[in-house]
């Protein structure tokens, strides 16, 4: 974290930025709110460490349409989000300075309580082991037992930035992205719909994957439009339930980077990133294998032509899957 | 006193399911919320907090207020289906209890709401004693006693035993139709549930947000709180979602659509947030145009509007779920401890 507190203070004293956006300290060692740090305010709260888990690239549509230079943290898993928003003329790039910015996978603290560890007070890091003080008293947890989802399948490596901080070696997990997407495929249709009706109907249309969610940056949401005709504040019935997430999972599809974000905020632990995976293993399948945010040049294979694209008549060969 | 082992839990609930319906924290996909309890049911009254409060029990999420039909000339107003049948709503902690008199005093007043003074008719509810307090517990800055819940019936589940204990009237009559489930507890039962309860209290005090200081909520500033600077720092990160509304046991605001069936329309009422960009939207537009207004608007209710209709009782029960659901951690502490305090101290 010192070089990344250095680094800013170099260029907060050399004019190349005014603002920064970074993580806050908050009131318990694991919670971190996403805060703009002044070049006059100072880095008074700075954090960076495990628990800085949000993706700040999205900040940007507001914070790069604002006077003066900001200085923005990407994580490897962030640069790409921030590239597919370049590449949908979302962020200003005059108005920003990209640091990208180590990252060993952040902890979720939903794991640690799970694991029974409730009335946390601290959290000391120690390498690879986490030493979690509670009121009912102490415990030692492995790091890598409680990362978030979205950081256990994580490959990404940081796309080019306008500055660089280089961490130390760390060897990344090794989850397959796409093994629950196979299991599920693997169920009768059934099945399936039987493991999405018991996750969906826990959905309180809260909202949060969708404002959280980098690809979701329209200034004003069909669901949240009264004149669209489909805007709702709740799931009235079991169809509105599937269908939101299966809507939003569809507009987004190839826009969809896989930051994970939208399962990491869902209050009810609904895992969201499958559906966005399933979209994005049957792209790589049916269009060849595509990233989104690799970078700020490409158009999406579903935002453009070629004469090798699969006809539409390919969902009849799919049996349903 | 009564008790009852944990064991044999299940006779309580169907007991309790032969008159009435019931609803208990109940686990699905990895989730705790209150729910209508059938026999396959996986029942988590040792779970400390359901991801949502156990308000829906009287002010649902999403509610049918009444249809309309249309024949030629002639409108049909047609009210909800079907008789509401007597519930019970089991496991309720302290803070959710309390959470009960807050929406009453918004729904119980002229013109009282007759949809929640039906459910509150209706429902009985049996509270449970907190065995296990969390950090982002904060209730007895709000004089809630963790260990004291007011309930027509209070519970407390000790070593693996459920002790019962009627409080009301309606409780009382509960209690005599199911009586036979339960064994008597003796002066050692009552010992048991005292030590729990000293532990539990114990530890309350040693919560981080034991001490949070309300003094500057006093209902006497509050242009002054309304107009404070700091507002623009706090809401920056907000994402403008409604979880901390949604998840909230005295959130209480709703909004009315129709739902256009083809054949008429039908009326419901949804939860709403002041989070979202068209809460108390008007033919003249919106009031409150910028997420810094949304969120300012919400703490201002919890902590100085409310408070000043209500004789200083503030609309929050220090339940902390905003604090554990927030996707940014941005939560109702963290306003109270920024402006809590004025720029000179």
């Amino acid at each position: 974290m010192q070089r990344i507190v250095d680094k800013i203070n170099e260029l907060f004293a050399n004019g190349t930025v005014d603002r920064v956006l970074g993580w806050k300290v908050g009131e318990f060692s694991y919670d971190r709110t996403p805060y703009v740090f002044t070049k006059e305010g100072g880095l008074d709260g700075f954090a960076y460490d495990s628990f800085c888990a949000n993706n700040l690239s999205k900040y940007l549509i507001a914070e790069s349409r604002k006077e003066g230079k900001v200085l923005v943290l990407l994580k490897p898993c962030d640069t790409y989000s921030y590239n597919q928003l370049v590449a949908e003329n979302r962020i200003k790039t005059e108005n920003v300075y990209t640091v990208s910015i180590p990252c060993k996978g952040k902890v979720d603290v939903e794991k640690l309580k799970a694991m029974g560890m409730t009335g946390i007070t601290d959290i000391v890091e120690n390498g690879e082991e986490l030493t979690v003080t509670t009121l009912y008293g102490d415990e030692k947890v492995n790091r890598c037992d409680v990362l978030c989802e979205k950081c256990l399948a994580c490959q990404k490596t940081a796309k080019e930035c306008d500055e660089a901080i280089e961490g130390e070696a760390y060897e990344k997990p090794h989850k397959d992205r796409f093994a629950t997407v196979e299991e599920l495929e693997a169920m009768s249709p059934e099945e399936r719909f039987a493991f999405w009706r018991k996750e969906l109907s826990k959905c309180i249309r809260c909202n949060a994957c969708r404002n959280v969610c980098p690809a979701c940056s329209y200034i004003k949401c069909v669901f949240d439009n009264d004149n669209s005709g489909i805007a709702s504040k709740a799931n009235t019935d079991e169809f509105q339930e599937n269908m939101f997430h299966i809507i939003r999972a569809f507009h987004v599809a190839g826009r969809c980077t896989d930051c994970g974000e939208c399962s990491r905020v869902c209050p009810q632990g609904i895992p969201l990133h499958l559906l966005n995976r399933k979209f994005i293993k049957e792209i790589n399948e049916l269009y060849g294998e595509y990233q989104a945010g690799d970078n700020t040049e490409s158009r999406g294979p579903l935002t453009s032509f070629t004469k090798e694209d699969c006809e539409p008549s390919i969902v009849y060969e799919k049996g349903g899957k | 006193m009564l008790k009852i082992s944990m064991e044999n839990i299940d006779k309580l609930y169907a007991a309790i399911k032969e008159s009435r319906d019931l609803f208990l924290p109940i686990e699905s996909a990895g989730q705790v919320q209150f729910a209508e309890y059938t026999d396959d049911a996986v029942v988590r009254l040792d779970v400390l907090k359901t991801v949502k409060s156990a308000k829906d029990a009287f002010f649902p999420q999403s509610e049918d207020l009444m249809e309309f039909k249309v024949c030629g000339k002639e409108i049909d107003v047609i009210p909800p289906s079907g008789d509401m049948k007597e519930f019970v709503i089991m496991g309720v902690k302290a803070c959710d209890a309390k959470s009960f008199e807050i929406l009453d005093r918004v729904y119980l007043k002229e013109p009282i709401d007759s949809y929640y003074a039906l459910r509150r008719e209706k429902g009985l509810v049996v509270v449970q004693a907190c065995g296990r307090p969390e950090e982002s517990c904060f209730c007895n800055v709000f004089g809630i006693d963790a260990t004291a819940p007011v309930g027509d019936v209070v519970t407390y589940l000790v070593d693996g035993t459920l002790y019962w204990d009627a409080q009301t009237e309606k409780g009382k009559e509960l209690t005599e139709k199911i009586a036979s489930v339960f064994d008597n507890a003796d002066a050692n039962d009552d010992a048991k549930v005292e030590a729990s309860k000293a532990e539990t209290k114990a530890i309350m005090e040693k919560l981080p947000f034991a001490n949070l200081d309300l003094s500057r909520f006093n209902g006497e500033n509050m242009m002054e709180i309304f107009k404070d600077e700091r507002w623009n720092e706090l809401y920056k990160a907000c994402l403008g979602c409604g979880t901390c509304t949604f998840v909230c046991p005295t959130c209480q605001c709703y909004d009315i659509k129709d739902y256009d069936t083809g054949h008429g329309i039908k009326r419901f009422r949804c939860w709403d947030s002041c989070m979202y960009s068209d809460f108390t939207m008007m033919a003249h537009g919106n009031n409150r145009n910028s997420q810094m207004e949304r969120f300012r608007q919400r703490f201002m209710h919890k902590l100085v509007y409310y408070p000043s209709n209500n004789e200083g009782i503030y609309s929050c029960v220090g339940c902390g779920r905003c604090v554990n659901k927030c996707p940014i951690s941005m939560n109702i502490v963290k306003v109270i401890k920024t402006m809590g305090v004025t720029d000179n101290e």
